[in-house]
């Protein structure tokens, strides 16, 4: 433990402590490796409970937006009549997928078949490893740890594709199309967003990004990027790149159900099936706590005086609420289809990421100015930005319109 | 630490053998992915932890998928002739690579390698590259964006819509 750690607060300290203690009764040479399997551990733990309990909680907001209670039934098992609001539901969902027939076509390539929920699920873990999750909490102190991340999460849609192209079904192949197109369009405005960040910050450490947004402006509004012009709508283009590379509704192209029926999933089962389920949305968390951690200042409190409540609470809090707006997403917006996601990625999200990247710079040149100075530079920025959007907008909203269909007479 | 370069040499040359190899297109493709994060895995192991991950980002994310995508709009059937189709083809064939392997064999040969004990090399920080890909670098940076630029413009010339052919209208 570190002579930074040791002066924290004992309940910002207290898994490192706890780690410390277990791995103490061992001899000196194991004591590392140990320590890292341990925080791996934990990492997998705390985010498989989240997992499992976001599944439910997706089901029933869904269930609510969608004016029907969700699942309410699954009780205990060795106590009749309690029910718990069917909170036990995604147990009995994790024992029916690993006990389910494992079904692999005859035609399948089945090598691939069966790497790909392996790699998928693989390379969406990488990613945890440099994200701060408090304090004192992060896997590895990367210098490139923004650099690292983006790399770990873009075999994701490798493994995808080979999901797809190995079931030897045209629906799934259709998917692994889509995600590859999906993925080479998205990609560059993901990064692009959080290039000002970097420029603001001057470096590619997740930690360090945290810490350059602490303080506070007029006593009490805190310092985080997305509270500027350039980091408002860097975390807008962020969300909606960030929801087209976990494949999320609206962006669901590569399963959507209801036209291919599942696309790369339609060949998998059980236990297989989970894999992808479960990968799926720990790229989502790990995409969201990218965001948090770069935009909406990690594991800093809100407001001041706060900060007696754990860095690592405040990071799961805001985690939360990131993972329930995406929920409300999900209810609200209709699938794209995929010209129109396309074209939104390279002629819409793109222009305007390389537009918020002048915006970045200028406020990176501008850091001196103060008094009256400070309101013509948060102009000046939010011009910057909202007049592309606007002039972009206008420009391929010509033409089109709502459309207005007429089913009887 | 040379155990490790071992191993990497050896996913990275079997990947590659392996990807000659397969008569299946997509599974070369994706060996290739492997012999690439391999190359990346020996830059971590020489401790450039940017060119790594750059590495990874560039070809495992965005090169694999441009591959993966051109074999899949490409491919014509489902078997490929595989015996060249007259005698004196496969002599040129095995003549220019005979060719292509001496002179590349002859230059590996003939470049003298000058091993000593380097101090280990202190490590160098992203800010540290980027300060000299800003500074002394920034001209071959720019040439290299601009090379880029011209061969993106050049593939949307070729693969723009012929408006004068009625099968190509939208």
């Amino acid at each position: 433990m570190s002579a930074d750690v040791a002066a924290l607060p004992f309940l910002e300290r207290a898994p490192i402590e706890l780690r410390d203690a277990l791995v103490a009764y061992l001899p000196e040479s194991l004591q590392w490796l140990v320590g890292s399997l341990l925080s791996i551990v934990a990492i997998l733990a705390v985010f498989g409970t989240l997992f499992a309990f976001t599944t439910i909680a997706e089901r029933k907001l869904l269930g609510r937006v969608q004016n029907r209670p969700g699942p309410n039934r699954t009780g205990l098992p060795w106590l009749k009549g309690v029910k718990l609001w069917g909170l036990s539901q995604p147990f009995a969902d994790a024992v029916k997928a690993i006990t389910k027939e494992d079904v692999v076509p005859a035609g399948a390539d089945k090598l691939l078949h069966f790497l790909a929920p392996v790699t998928v699920l693989a390379f969406s873990l990488l990613g945890y490893a440099v994200l701060p999750f408090g304090r004192a909490l992060v896997g590895a102190e990367l210098d490139a740890g923004l650099l690292y991340f983006f790399a770990a999460g873009t075999a994701t849609e490798l493994a995808i594709f080979m999901a797809g192209w190995s079931s030897r079904n045209k629906y799934s192949i259709l998917a692994a199309m889509r995600a590859l197109a999906q993925l080479i369009s998205y990609e560059l405005p993901l990064i692009l967003s959080v290039v000002p960040v970097v420029i603001a910050a001057g470096t590619l450490s997740l930690p360090a990004i945290v810490l350059s947004q602490g303080g506070w402006s007029l006593g009490f509004l805190p310092q985080w990027h997305v509270f500027t012009p350039w980091g408002a709508a860097g975390f807008l283009i962020f969300l909606v790149s960030a929801l087209a590379e976990s494949n999320r509704s609206p962006f669901d192209l590569p399963e959507a159900e209801s036209e291919l029926i599942a696309g790369h999933l339609t060949e998998y089962s059980g236990f297989k099936y989970a894999l992808f389920f479960m990968a799926e949305y720990l790229g989502l968390f790990a995409l969201s706590g990218l965001g948090i951690t770069v935009f909406l200042g990690g594991w800093q409190a809100p407001l001041p005086g706060l900060e007696f409540v754990p860095s690592y609470l405040w990071f799961l809090g805001k985690l939360v609420l990131m993972v329930c707006f995406f929920i409300w997403i999900r209810g609200t917006l209709l699938r794209l289809r995929i010209d129109q996601l396309t074209r939104l990625s390279w002629q819409f999200l793109v222009p305007l990421a390389l537009a918020n990247l002048a915006n970045g710079v200028f406020w990176a040149l501008t850091p001196g100015w103060s008094g009256p100075l400070a309101l013509v530079r948060w102009a000046v920025s939010a011009a910057i930005i909202l007049v592309p959007f606007v002039l972009i907008g206008r420009h391929l909203g010509e033409g089109r319109g709502l459309r207005h269909y007429t089913y009887a007479t | 630490m040379t155990a490790a370069l071992v191993i990497l040499a050896l996913i990275v040359l079997t990947a590659s053998a392996a990807a000659m190899l397969q008569r299946s297109l997509i599974h070369s493709a994706l060996l290739f992915v492997v012999a690439w994060a391999g190359i990346a895995g020996f830059y971590l192991w020489a401790g450039a932890q940017f060119a790594g991950f750059a590495q990874i980002l560039v070809y495992v994310g965005a090169v694999s998928m441009v591959v993966l995508f051109a074999v899949l709009l490409t491919r014509q059937g489902d078997r490929q002739p595989w015996e060249p189709t007259s005698l004196a083809r496969g002599l040129k064939a095995l003549a220019v690579a005979g060719a292509l392997a001496g002179v590349l064999f002859g230059t590996i040969l003939a470049t003298p390698l000058e091993i000593h004990e380097l101090a280990p090399p202190e490590s160098v920080t992203v800010k540290q590259i980027g300060e000299s890909l800003m500074g002394h670098h920034a001209a071959a940076l720019l040439i290299v964006g601009l090379i880029l630029t011209v061969a993106l413009i050049g593939a949307v010339v070729i693969a723009s819509v012929d408006n004068d052919n009625p099968e190509d209208a939208p």
